[in-house]
């Protein structure tokens, strides 16, 4: 499905959205948009204020100020039950007086439709989620994973243009999560629905979203693709939050527009990053560094920058990969990792060596604040 | 197994075994015997003759009388009409204060249950010539009634059917509460949420999600209303008309007024039967459902 010739205004406009409990402001004047189709998903930890800005977004509360527009309509003071909306609760919050099939089919009798056409599309939806089987089973039969594809079918079988999904992954096991992802995914795209996906956990928003807006103390510090956020973040705080990440403080020394020089007394050493910024000269800075973007090597890199030396203290064995942590001259400690891409390797770093610490230029990304 | 853990056991078991079974084998075993002018005044179930073994005396008489006379069974018809009214009231009444009470705020709920129970710390019949202060003729109500000049005649409510009502239902109150507000204060407001969100508005959420779970509530409350109610004498004594025929008066004229303890004894076995056989069977099938929907 292609929006391009429909018109361009977003699906879902959030303007100046502030949410307050008596004193404590939970999400503070937010604005976003988000378009038709997209899988957009709200990252930050808890009490960041993400499930406040969903439930506003589903009308169980209103804003204390600004407005949320849904295709264009002003939502303030729509009940919940006349929004285009439908949500996936964390709890799942399945009617526990019902059957599977019963719990499907309510949001249809409550529109009305004739028993034949809800039949129907309750047998089509529990399809959809492989539930068939278990059509006349209460939830309390059911397996955690099989109650979370209950509450999916619930909330699709409306045929809703905007899904709301609160944690949707959270209650279950690695391998199941991974598999519901990208089932999640497959629905999304065969039904074209718009979701909003909140979670605190960053592997579930890398892997379903579009795109990800990152939440802190109710606002929103940087919304991009999951690419974005992950390479180029703007702030301490979403390098450190997404992924990990190792942070050298310092102080522009040098300012052009292909490139800058900062001296960074916790690395022990001068760092070049192969971009410019916007900041005034001897502004603090600081580069934020992947561990997997480091090398390590016995003998020193000829390059002037971006190089330092350390000892191996640790080392962590993942399987597809090795975590390390050097300690440098200066006692900082940096976190490397490093692909197991041999199964035999004879010539295996181990602890208390000596090695050289590298990156590309391009590696590092600038921070102002 | 340790003997602390047997003394915990049987705990229990004493205490029914003493205050439960033997007074009921004692009404039993009198319901089984004839009026006599002895003291205790009922003759003795078993007698020795010149046989090594006892006699047993079963006199039937006092069962056959209660189906031969239609008195028994509309007093006992009556009570069944009675407790089923007043119960049902009950539920009207308390339902929505039991829902408002599980949905006010946390610091306020056990303030508000206080309230409800706080009329238990005085004196039942207190409370009930309480009422015929505020329902007699030159009672309260009908004073200030008239005061307000919105009446001409005082209102007759005393020794009606209505101040028997309003006593019933004011007295078990509670028991219908808190059972009611102990199955409310569990739902997950997130049920409703669910509810609205389907497009369910309020009214039928309330109809569809939160009364059918409240279910069991609704039957614990019922059986605490319910049963005491039907063998309720002080309040129709008290606040009822003098028509108002009810087996708890019956039982009572029985003992006190006839001295016919047998008798007596054979309508409270009687009363015992028709509404503990129900609760059983109500019970097994019950027990049946939630086995079925555990497998």
């Amino acid at each position: 499905m292609s929006a391009a010739g429909e018109q361009r205004q977003p699906y879902i406009r959030i303007d100046k959205v502030t949410k307050k409990f008596g004193e404590f402001v939970a999400v503070n004047e937010v604005s976003l948009d988000i378009q038709r189709g997209e899988i957009f998903c709200l990252l930050g930890g808890s009490g960041c204020g993400k499930t406040t800005l969903l439930r506003m977004l589903a009308g169980f509360t209103e804003p204390s100020a600004g407005r949320i527009y849904i295709d264009g309509v002003d939502m303030a003071g729509v009940p919940p039950y006349e929004r285009p909306v439908n949500m996936m609760f964390q709890s799942y919050a399945l009617f526990p007086h019902m059957t599977v099939e019963q719990n499907v089919a309510f949001g249809l009798k409550q529109e009305g439709r004739p028993a034949a056409e809800i039949r129907q599309r309750v047998a089509d939806m529990l399809g959809i989620v492989r539930l068939t089987e278990f059509a006349r089973r209460k939830p309390h039969q059911l397996s955690g994973g099989q109650r979370q594809r209950v509450a999916l079918a619930r909330s699709l079988v409306k045929k809703p243009k905007l899904l709301l999904l609160d944690e949707p992954l959270g209650a279950l096991d690695r391998k199941l999560r991974e598999h519901t992802q990208f089932e999640l995914v497959n629905i999304q795209e065969q039904l074209g629905v718009t979701f909003v996906v909140v979670t605190h956990d960053q592997e579930e928003a890398m892997t379903l979203a579009t795109r990800i807006g990152v939440m802190n103390q109710g606002r929103i510090v940087q919304v991009g693709t999951p690419h974005e956020i992950y390479e180029f973040p703007q702030s301490r705080f979403v390098a450190d939050f997404i992924g990990n990440v190792n942070l050298f403080g310092g102080r522009l020394i040098e300012d052009e527009p292909d490139h800058v020089l900062i001296d960074s007394p916790e690395l022990g050493g001068q760092i070049y990053v192969g971009h410019g910024i916007s900041a005034a000269p001897h502004a603090e800075v600081w580069v934020a560094v992947r561990p997997e973007k480091i090398q390590l090597s016995r003998a020193r890199p000829p390059a002037p920058h971006n190089c330092v030396a350390g000892t191996v203290k640790e080392i962590a064995y993942m399987g597809d990969m090795s975590v390390l942590l050097l300690r440098l001259d200066n006692g900082r400690t940096v976190r490397v990792t490093q692909p197991n891409t041999w199964r035999h390797a004879d010539d295996q770093l181990t602890w208390d060596e000596r090695v050289w610490l590298s990156w590309h230029e391009s590696s590092g990304v600038v921070v102002t604040q | 197994m340790n003997p602390g853990r047997w003394v915990v056991r049987a705990v229990p078991w004493v205490w029914l075994l003493l205050f439960f079974l033997i007074p009921f084998v004692i009404v039993l075993k009198i319901s089984f015997a004839e009026t006599a002018l002895t003291q205790p005044p009922y003759t003795p179930l078993l007698e020795w003759g010149q046989s090594v073994y006892p006699t047993i005396k079963l006199h039937t008489a006092n069962y056959l009388r209660l189906a031969g006379d239609s008195l028994y069974l509309d007093a006992f018809l009556n009570s069944l009409k009675v407790a089923a009214v007043s119960t049902l009231l009950c539920l009207l009444v308390a339902y929505p204060m039991a829902y408002g009470i599980a949905r006010a705020e946390r610091s306020w709920r056990n303030v508000l249950l206080l309230l409800v129970m706080l009329p238990f710390w005085t004196s039942f019949l207190l409370r009930v010539y309480a009422w015929i202060g505020l329902l007699r003729n030159n009672g309260l109500i009908n004073n200030t009634l008239l005061a307000l000049g919105i009446i001409r005649e005082p209102i007759v409510m005393m020794q009606t059917d209505f101040a028997m009502y309003v006593g019933i239902v004011y007295s078990y109150l509670p028991f219908m509460i808190l059972p009611l507000y102990a199955n409310l204060e569990k739902h997950d407001v997130s049920l409703l949420e669910a509810a609205a969100d389907l497009g369910c508005r309020p009214l039928r959420a309330f109809l569809q999600v939160t009364l059918p779970l409240s279910v069991p509530g609704i039957i614990a409350g019922s059986m605490l209303v319910f049963i005491p109610a039907v063998g309720e004498f002080v309040i129709p004594r008290l606040l009822g008309g003098v028509d108002s025929l009810m087996i708890g008066r019956v039982l009572w004229d029985e003992y006190f007024l006839n001295r016919d303890w047998p008798v007596a004894s054979a309508v409270a076995i009687s009363l015992l039967i028709f509404l503990v056989v129900p609760i059983m069977v109500f019970e097994h099938f019950q027990a049946r459902a939630r086995a079925a929907e555990a497998q």
